[in-house]
């Protein structure tokens, strides 16, 4: 694992991109693999190969092209373009702001994919996926604050080579993201916008007149956005990269979890018991940590 | 020292002519014309001459200048006086009053003792905002040709004044000049009184009951700061014998606090700031060249403009931390207000507002990386924001309203213009554009110097995605069928504006790194005698970004619309059989329409009660400031 670590530290700025660029689909399908097998046996069915999901995204290549608006796919080449580059930059060592903004634009974009056909079930997923994005968007932009405060830097890089693990000087904001990662995985209790589940009462959200290709590209996009955020999880443990590569995978794996334990919120829990636990987690911690210096 | 007083009194001049020439002539047009064309070019000159020059100072006999200055304060006075009676309303009169009071005893008592040295001056901020209003400002006037005839069409029953209307509009740019370029505080206070007038004048300009409730409004809110602002700088001359802002600048904290909260209270009022927020909010009622005027390149950047001005003086007092904080409350206050806001004139309102409560926070704050920022702030905002006035304008003449829940399929009635405004939404929220460049580097500056700013830097910027990207979604929105296109029906005058200030747009995105390094890091330089170390691996990544951004774009856009011919085209998907675009058949063979209708979370984010919150919020951390200061 060290080794791995340090092979990668040895490349230059284009080469990590590169490997995040090449690697992480492949890692976000076995998750999404893992995933759907996990989700099944809680269920108590056998579930899916683990390769499904790339199964799934091939075969999605190959039909047809059905469009309601002649431009839909210009927004979700955009979201994935922008997804593909936050999680490049964040993996080269970058800016962790810039990799939250840019991720913001990427999640942006998609939202406005999902308005720009003027489906009714589009729209009202595109309105929830909007309320989603204002609910996380507090927390995620305080976890590099807290980030900052306890390392002294906004660079990955620097961060993920702080000596001792963030985790205990950020214990609130690690609580905080938790809680609004459910979101950004498109986990129940909060897959209000689009759900993975057969059981939306809003046909497919968000994604409802995307198919074939351009579904196919939204779920591969969703593996990057997914090994990023792993990605941010990580860096919470990165002062023993075993113990933060476990627990990172944990946290995946727990979101499985929660996800098949809770029924679906309302916007209206969602939004404001979001920014309740970013004030009560996450604003606390970082006065706290404020405080003390 | 030319090209400054040119620039006061050239517009001055235009105003003149403008109110003097007969209406609907050609000659007219050509005048508006060149003068625009002078107002963009003297201060590009101007930047250029000074761009490599610390400030200047100019000396100017000013007694004269004076006395003239005094006769036309009592005629303005009178004139407020009179309309006031006119309409039965008395607090002008007293604000009036007391004012004229102040001011007549302070010029007849020390008026001949008082020594000014330099009154007219010019820095790399003077220069910024010259850029901005001279700019901008010609542009909006551009449009105003092309507007104001339209104007009458639809409202036969206000008086044409198109002559009256020209002349403030003119007038209004001239005092913003003189307001910049001013180092006499004398000066500048009587600048900052005209441009009370002249927006009062235009917010009235349809004189029904709604517009003489605004206008006076705007008159009282900003006299009150008028008052407070002389209150200042006689207090200042009494106490130092200094009139001059740079002197000003160098003198002991204590001294001069109370001056420089009275003057830094002027510019929360002219700012819009809570508690005073009602009279931008109120001014929508005029026509939209005013509101596109005083939101982006006037007013209420003379408000931030003296704020800022007076930031290092206030430097670590309590009075700056209220600063800081009122400017934090109306940031998200007001975004949060925005949400609920389905008129689009009014959501711009609240947005501008809290995008200057931004600026203010950052003054409060006053360390390099703040005032760097806020200096962004001010350009990105201007242009983007006079962008999307004149775009919403011209909607709500095209569709007859100014809802947003009425402008469904936007892009298919009105393309270009979509795209225009699209452009100007995306320089205020979409992340490698303008406002979130500056938002970026604010939040940087906030955490070093108060987390606690940076915290509602975080829920603010939330609630302004969300209501920009909601709007952004229903214009986009498109329908099957044929829809009336009727983009001819924009007069050119208008277009020639708008193609004017999205490229602007566009390109403050693009040069903001030579922005940056050409003018604002001068500045800061000569304010606090270093510059922030810039962060040039993170401009080089956003430069990729914008640049990426523009060249996939349209690739993208050239690709699906021309290249690939590999579709099928099929409606909505409606749960049921589609019968048209808009009813489908739902159970029972019966026909159900279908309409889109964003959220507004009116319930939670309801305007009167945030407001009111806010506005109690507000008065008691400006008494606080106030407070402060005196003991």
């Amino acid at each position: 694992m060290t080794s791995i670590i340090e092979i990668y530290q040895s490349l230059g700025l284009f080469g990590r991109m590169a490997v995040f660029v090449v690697m992480a689909p492949f890692i976000g399908g076995i998750l999404a693999g893992l995933d759907r097998k996990l989700t099944a046996r809680m269920q108590g069915r056998v579930g899916p190969p683990i390769r499904q999901p790339f199964f799934d995204a091939l075969k999605l290549f190959q039909k047809e092209r059905i469009v309601v608006n002649k431009f839909q796919n210009v927004y979700i080449v955009l979201f994935c373009v922008f997804t593909i580059f936050s999680g490049a930059l964040f993996f080269a060592g970058a800016d962790i702001l810039l990799t939250v903004f840019s991720l913001a634009l990427a999640g942006t974009f998609f939202i406005l994919g999902g308005f720009c056909v003027g489906s009714p079930y589009s729209h009202l997923g595109a309105e929830r996926e909007l309320i989603q994005m204002m609910a996380y968007e507090p927390m995620v932009i305080l976890v590099a604050m807290g980030m900052y405060q306890v390392t002294g830097s906004f660079k990955v890089a620097e961060i993920a080579q702080y000596h001792a693990p963030l985790i205990l000087y950020l214990p609130g904001v690690f609580a905080g993201f938790l809680y609004i990662l459910t979101i950004k995985f498109r986990k129940s209790p909060f897959d209000l916008a689009i759900s993975h589940h057969a059981h939306q009462e809003i046909v497919r959200g968000l994604t409802t007149e995307f198919s074939g290709p351009a579904l196919a590209v939204i779920e591969i996009t969703h593996w990057y956005e997914n090994v990023l955020l792993v990605g941010m999880v990580y860096l919470f443990f990165a002062a023993n990269p075993w113990v933060g590569f476990i627990l990172a995978l944990g946290t995946y794996f727990f979101e499985i979890f929660i996800d098949n334990n809770y029924a679906r919120f309302k916007w209206q829990l969602t939004l404001f018991s979001s920014w309740l636990f970013t004030a009560v987690a996450g604003v606390s911690n970082i006065i706290v940590l404020y405080a003390i210096r | 020292m030319k090209a400054l007083i040119f620039l006061i009194v050239f517009p001055l001049g235009i105003a003149v002519l403008a109110a003097v020439l007969p209406p609907k002539i050609r000659l007219r047009r050509a005048i508006a014309v060149i003068a625009n064309i002078t107002l963009c070019v003297v201060p590009i000159y101007l930047l250029v001459t000074y761009l490599d020059k610390g400030p200047a100072f100019f000396q100017l006999e000013s007694h004269v200048i004076n006395i003239f200055m005094l006769a036309i304060e009592v005629f303005i006075a009178g004139f407020i006086v009179y309309i006031s009676i006119r309409a039965k309303r008395y607090l002008p009169v007293l604000l009036v009053a007391v004012q004229s009071l102040i001011m007549l005893t302070f010029e007849f008592t020390s008026g001949s003792t008082m020594q000014i040295e330099h009154s007219l001056f010019v820095d790399k901020f003077s220069i910024i905002m010259a850029l901005i209003v001279g700019i901008i400002g010609s542009a909006i006037c551009l449009y105003a040709i092309g507007y104001i005839p339209e104007y009458h069409e639809h409202h036969k029953e206000v008086k044409d004044r198109s002559r009256y209307f020209a002349f403030l509009l003119y007038l209004f740019l001239s005092a913003m000049f003189g307001i910049v370029f001013s180092n006499s505080l004398m000066w500048i206070y009587f600048f900052w009184e005209i441009t009370t007038i002249c927006s009062a004048l235009l917010i009235g300009y349809r004189n029904d009951k709604q517009s003489v409730e605004s206008s006076f409004r705007a008159l009282n809110m900003n006299l009150l700061g008028g008052v407070v602002f002389a209150v200042g700088i006689v207090y200042l001359h009494n106490s130092t014998h200094v009139m001059e802002l740079d002197k000003l600048l160098r003198l002991d904290q204590s001294i001069v606090l109370l001056p420089a909260v009275c003057i830094a209270f002027a510019g929360l009022v002219k700012a819009a700031q809570l508690p005073f927020s009602s009279w931008l909010t109120g001014a929508m009622v005029a026509p939209t060249p005013v509101s596109a005027l005083l939101h982006s390149s006037t007013m209420v950047k003379a408000g931030v403009y003296i704020i800022l001005r007076m930031s290092p003086v206030l430097e670590n007092t309590a009075a700056a931390k209220m600063l800081m904080l009122i400017g934090g409350v109306s940031f998200l206050v007001t975004a949060l207000i925005a949400i609920s806001q389905n008129n689009a004139k009014k959501v711009l309102a609240y947005s501008t507002i809290s995008n200057l409560g931004l600026i203010v926070a950052c003054a409060g704050i006053n360390t390099q990386a703040a005032v760097w920022s806020a200096l962004l702030l001010i350009i990105f905002h201007a242009v983007a924001k006079s962008l999307l006035f004149l775009c919403v304008g011209i909607i709500e003449y095209k569709l007859g309203s100014r809802d947003i829940e009425d402008m469904d399929y936007l892009i298919m009635r009105l393309p270009k213009l979509t795209a225009v405004m699209m452009i100007g939404m995306a320089g205020m929220f979409i992340a490698p554009f303008g406002m979130i460049i500056s938002k970026f580097v604010t939040l940087k500056a906030f955490i070093d110097a108060n987390p606690g700013m940076a915290i509602i830097l975080a829920y603010g910027s939330a609630a302004t995605v969300f209501f920009w990207t909601k709007w952004m979604g229903k214009i986009i929105s498109i329908q099957h069928g044929v829809t009336e296109v009727m983009e001819h029906l924009v007069s050119r005058w208008e277009w020639i504006t708008l193609y004017i200030l999205a490229v602007a747009t566009v390109f403050v995105c693009l040069a903001f790194p030579f922005i940056s390094f050409g003018l604002i890091d001068p500045y800061l330089l000569e304010k606090f005698g270093t510059i922030p170390v810039a962060d040039t691996f993170n401009f080089i990544i956003v430069f990729i970004t914008i640049l990426g951004l523009l060249i996939i774009l349209p690739l993208c856009l050239l690709y699906f619309g021309f290249v690939n011919k590999n579709y099928k085209r099929v409606g909505t998907y409606l749960g049921g059989g589609n019968i048209d675009n808009v009813t489908f058949e739902g159970a029972m063979a019966s026909s159900q329409p279908i309409g889109l209708r964003n959220y507004y979370m009116e319930k939670y984010f309801g305007e009167t009660r945030l407001l009111n919150a806010g506005v109690f919020v507000a008065v008691t951390l400006l008494f606080i400031m106030f407070g402060v200061a005196v003991l």
